[in-house]
C-alpha cells in the first residue's frame, strides 16, 4: 500500500498542494530498479546452464566411478532441480554468500572483490584521465565545428575508438618497457597485488600502462558525445542571448556544458560500467589479476560458482551506475520530470 | 570593467544615438552567396522608437544583428558602418564589444521559448546580466531581479525568480526577456518581432509595457515587426525593408497615412483593417526576389504595377519627400499616390 502510494506520480500533501520532492523521486528509482535486479540474477545464474560442458567432469580424473560423481554433484548442490539450485543461490547471495570456487576452494566472494578492486584501479584511472580530457576536446570541436580542430579531435577520436585495444596494449609495451624501460611491462609489481599502494609510484607505475591502454576507447566516444551534445547547444536560440547580454566565451561555454551535461553524463556512466566489468584482452595482456583475468579463468576451467557470481556482482554494479547517473541527471537537469 | 553607457549619459538628443551608413551583410558559403541586407542606411535619435517592416527574408534581422554583431563571424561579410553612441561596432575588439551588450545596447528576441537557457532559473539569468556589468554582490543582484520582474509586471515575481523558463507562460518569458535587456538601463533596444509568438491578448499587454518602460526610460528602440497595426502601436519612424533594401522611410503617420512606395502601398492595402466584410482582399503578385541572384536595378519592379523599363536600370537613389520622409522609387515623382489605405489604422 504505502508502496503504491510511492510509485505514483505526484504526492498530495496533507495541505492538498502537490509536491513532488526530490527524496521521493530517489526511493521510487530504487525501487524501480529492483526488478532489473532480480532479473540480473535470473540471467546470470540461467546462463551459465546455457553453456556445454560440466564443472564436475572437469574437476575428476577421467577414471572416476559414478558414485564419486554423484558424490560431487551433492556436495555442489548439482543434484538439486535447477529453480531450487536458484533460489538456494539468490537467497544465500543476498546475505553474501557465493558459494566456493570449485577450482581454488575459497569463498567466491573474496575473489571477486580482490578483482574488482583491482579492477577499479584501472577503471577509476581510466576514468579520471579520458573524462576530462574528452570533455574538453568535445568542446573545443563542437565550437570549431567544421573548421581544422573539430576535423582533427574528431579524427583523433576516431582512430582512438577504432585502434583495438591488445595492439595498443602490445605496442605500449614495446615502447615505454621493452625499447625505453621506463614502466614495467605487466604485473601488479613486487609485493604482489594485496597490497597494491596507490602512494607508492614503485607499485603505481605497473598500472600506467594499463591505465592509457583502457583509457582510449572511452576518451573518443564521450568525446564525440560531447562534441554532439555542444554543437547542438551552441546552435540554440539562447546562445545568442547569452552573447547579446554581454557574456564572454567562458560564460558561454559554461552555459552550454551545463545544458550538455545530462547527455554527456548518460555515455560517461555507461562507459564507466563497462570499465567496471573489466577487459578480458587488456587484463591479460598486462597481467593484471583483474574482473575480465577472473571471469576468463572461470570461463575456461567451467568454475561455474565463481562465473555466476562474478557476472551477478558486475551486473549489480552495472544496475547501481546507471541508477546513480540517473539520478544525477535529475540534480542537474531541471527539465527532466521527477514523475 | 568600463564604464557602462546609460541611457542618461547621452543627454545629447539632436546627435544620432544609432548611425548606420550603408550596411551590407552576405552570408557565403562554398557553393553561394546571399546577400541579405543591400544598402541600408538610418539614423535612430535617442529616445526614438524606429520601426523596421518587412516581410520573412527582408533583412529585418539581419539588420538587427549586425547592430550587436551577433552575426556568425567566419560565415558572415558585414560592409558600411556602424556606429552606436559613437562606438564602431564593426571596429571594436571582443572584449569592449561584450561590455557594451547589455549595457548600452540590449536584445529581446522573437521566440521567448527558446531564448531562455533551460536549465538556469529566471532569476540567475537576470542577475547574470546585472552582475556582468556592475559590480553587485550576488544578493544584491537577485534583489535587483526581483525589482525588473516587479518592473515588467509579471506576477507574483518572488516565486517566479526561483522558476525554471519552461514552467512560464509564453508572455511570461518574453517579460522575463525584457527583464534582462532593461536590467543595466540600456540606451538603445532592439526588439526582434517579440510579440510575434505571443497569443493577441498577451501581445498588446507586452507591446503597451514595451512603449511604457521605452518613455519611461528614454531609451532608443529598434522594433522589427511584420505586423503593421504593432507599428502603428509602438512607432515613432517607420522603416520598410524589401530584398533587404530599406525602400520607404519616415514618420510613422507619413508612411501609414501617405505611403509613396509601389511596395509599402501593396502591404498596406493587403492588410485586414477597416475592410468592408466580402470585398477581396488586395495581394501583391509574385514573391520576393532571390537573395542568391538579385534582380539589376529595384528588386521590386518585377512585381511592381508601375515599373517601367528604367526600373531595371539601376537601384534607384533615396528621394526625399519631405524631411526624414524618403523613398526608393524613380517613378514617385511621375505619379503621386492618391492612395491612402491605413485611415483606419490607429496611428498614434
Amino acid at each position: 500500500m504505502y508502496l503504491a502510494l510511492l510509485l505514483r506520480e505526484t504526492y498530495r500533501t496533507s495541505a492538498g498542494v502537490v509536491a513532488n520532492p526530490m527524496w521521493l523521486y530517489v526511493i521510487r528509482r530504487i525501487l524501480l530498479a529492483a526488478p532489473i535486479a532480480i532479473g540480473v540474477t535470473v540471467i546470470c545464474f540461467a546462463l551459465i546452464y546455457l553453456a556445454p560442458g560440466d564443472p564436475i567432469q572437469s574437476l575428476l580424473p577421467p577414471e572416476a566411478t559414478q558414485a564419486d560423481v554423484a558424490y560431487l554433484k551433492q556436495v555442489y548442490g548439482f543434484d538439486k532441480p535447477l529453480p531450487v539450485q536458484y533460489l538456494k543461490w539468490v537467497s544465500r547471495a543476498t546475505v553474501g554468500d557465493f558459494g566456493t570456487s570449485i577450482q581454488t576452494n575459497r569463498p567466491v566472494l573474496g575473489e571477486v572483490r580482490r578483482a574488482l578492486s583491482h579492477t577499479l584501479i584501472i577503471s577509476i584511472g581510466a576514468a579520471l584521465l579520458a573524462f576530462p580530457l574528452a570533455i574538453a576536446l568535445g568542446t573545443l570541436a563542437a565550437f570549431y565545428i567544421g573548421r581544422p580542430p573539430d576535423r582533427i579531435a574528431t579524427m583523433a577520436s576516431v582512430v582512438g575508438i577504432s585502434v583495438p585495444n591488445y595492439w595498443l596494449g602490445i605496442v605500449l609495451i614495446i615502447v615505454f618497457a621493452v625499447e625505453l624501460g621506463v614502466l614495467p611491462a605487466s604485473g601488479m609489481g613486487p609485493q604482489g597485488s594485496d597490497d597494491f599502494s596507490l602512494t607508492q609510484w614503485a607499485q603505481l607505475k605497473y598500472a600506467v600502462l594499463p591505465v592509457l591502454t583502457t583509457a582510449l576507447v572511452p576518451l573518443g566516444i564521450i568525446m564525440r558525445s560531447t562534441r554532439a551534445a555542444m554543437a547542438d547547444v551552441l546552435s540554440q536560440d539562447f546562445i545568442q542571448t547569452l552573447r547579446a547580454k554581454g557574456l564572454g566565451q567562458g560564460a558561454v561555454v559554461r552555459h552550454a556544458l551545463r545544458n550538455a551535461l545530462p547527455q554527456v553524463l548518460a555515455v560517461m556512466g555507461l562507459q564507466f560500467g563497462y570499465l567496471v566489468g573489466g577487459s578480458i584482452l587488456t587484463e591479460t595482456i598486462f597481467n593484471w589479476p583483474g574482473t575480465g583475468f577472473l571471469m576468463n579463468k572461470a570461463i575456461l576451467t567451467r568454475d561455474i560458482p565463481m562465473l555466476q557470481g562474478a557476472l551477478l556482482v558486475l551486473a549489480l554494479s552495472f544496475v547501481s551506475i546507471n541508477l546513480a547517473v540517473d539520478l544525477l541527471q535529475t540534480a542537474v537537469d531541471p527539465r527532466v520530470k521527477r514523475g | 570593467m568600463s564604464d557602462p553607457v546609460s541611457a542618461s549619459a547621452i543627454p545629447d538628443r539632436t546627435t544620432p544615438l544609432v548611425a548606420v551608413r550603408d550596411l551590407s551583410v552576405s552570408f557565403v558559403s562554398r557553393d553561394e552567396t546571399v546577400r541579405a541586407v543591400n544598402g541600408v542606411s538610418f539614423d535612430v535619435m535617442p529616445g526614438e522608437a524606429l520601426c523596421i517592416i518587412g516581410e520573412s527574408g527582408s533583412g529585418k534581422t539581419v539588420t538587427m544583428r549586425s547592430l550587436m554583431r551577433l552575426l556568425p563571424k567566419h560565415r558572415s561579410v558585414i560592409e558600411g558602418g556602424i556606429s552606436v553612441a559613437g562606438n564602431d561596432i564593426q571596429a571594436l575588439d571582443e572584449r569592449r564589444l561584450s561590455q557594451l551588450r547589455g549595457s548600452l545596447m540590449a536584445m529581446i528576441f522573437q521566440e521567448p521559448m527558446t531564448a531562455l537557457d533551460p536549465v538556469y532559473t529566471i532569476g540567475e539569468q537576470i542577475a547574470e546580466v546585472v552582475r556582468r556589468h556592475t559590480h553587485a554582490t550576488r544578493p544584491a543582484a537577485m534583489a535587483r531581479a526581483l525589482e525588473l520582474l516587479q518592473l515588467v509586471k509579471v506576477p507574483s515575481p518572488e516565486r517566479r525568480l526561483k522558476a525554471y523558463p519552461h514552467e512560464l507562460s509564453g508572455g511570461m518569458r518574453q517579460r522575463a526577456m525584457i527583464a534582462i535587456a532593461l536590467a543595466c538601463q540600456p540606451a538603445l533596444l532592439l526588439a526582434d518581432e517579440p510579440t510575434t509568438a505571443l497569443d493577441a491578448t498577451v501581445q498588446i499587454q507586452v507591446l503597451i509595457l514595451l512603449r511604457k518602460l521605452q518613455k519611461e526610460f528614454g531609451m532608443a528602440l529598434i522594433f522589427v515587426t511584420h505586423d503593421l497595426s504593432v507599428a502603428a502601436q509602438i512607432a515613432d519612424r517607420v522603416a520598410v525593408m524589401y530584398a533587404g533594401r530599406m525602400v520607404e522611410q519616415g514618420s510613422v503617420r507619413e508612411v501609414l497615412l501617405n505611403p509613396r512606395h509601389p511596395y509599402t502601398i501593396g502591404m498596406l492595402s493587403s492588410t485586414l483593417h477597416g475592410r468592408v466584410r466580402g470585398q477581396d482582399i488586395e495581394t501583391i503578385p509574385g514573391s520576393p526576389p532571390d537573395l542568391r541572384a538579385l534582380p539589376p536595378g529595384c528588386s521590386f519592379a518585377p512585381r511592381c504595377s508601375r515599373a517601367i523599363e528604367s526600373c531595371s536600370a539601376a537601384v534607384p537613389a533615396p528621394i526625399v519627400l519631405s524631411p526624414g520622409h524618403d523613398v526608393r522609387c524613380i517613378r514617385t515623382q511621375d505619379q503621386p499616390a492618391p492612395f491612402s489605405p491605413a485611415s483606419t489604422l490607429a496611428v498614434s
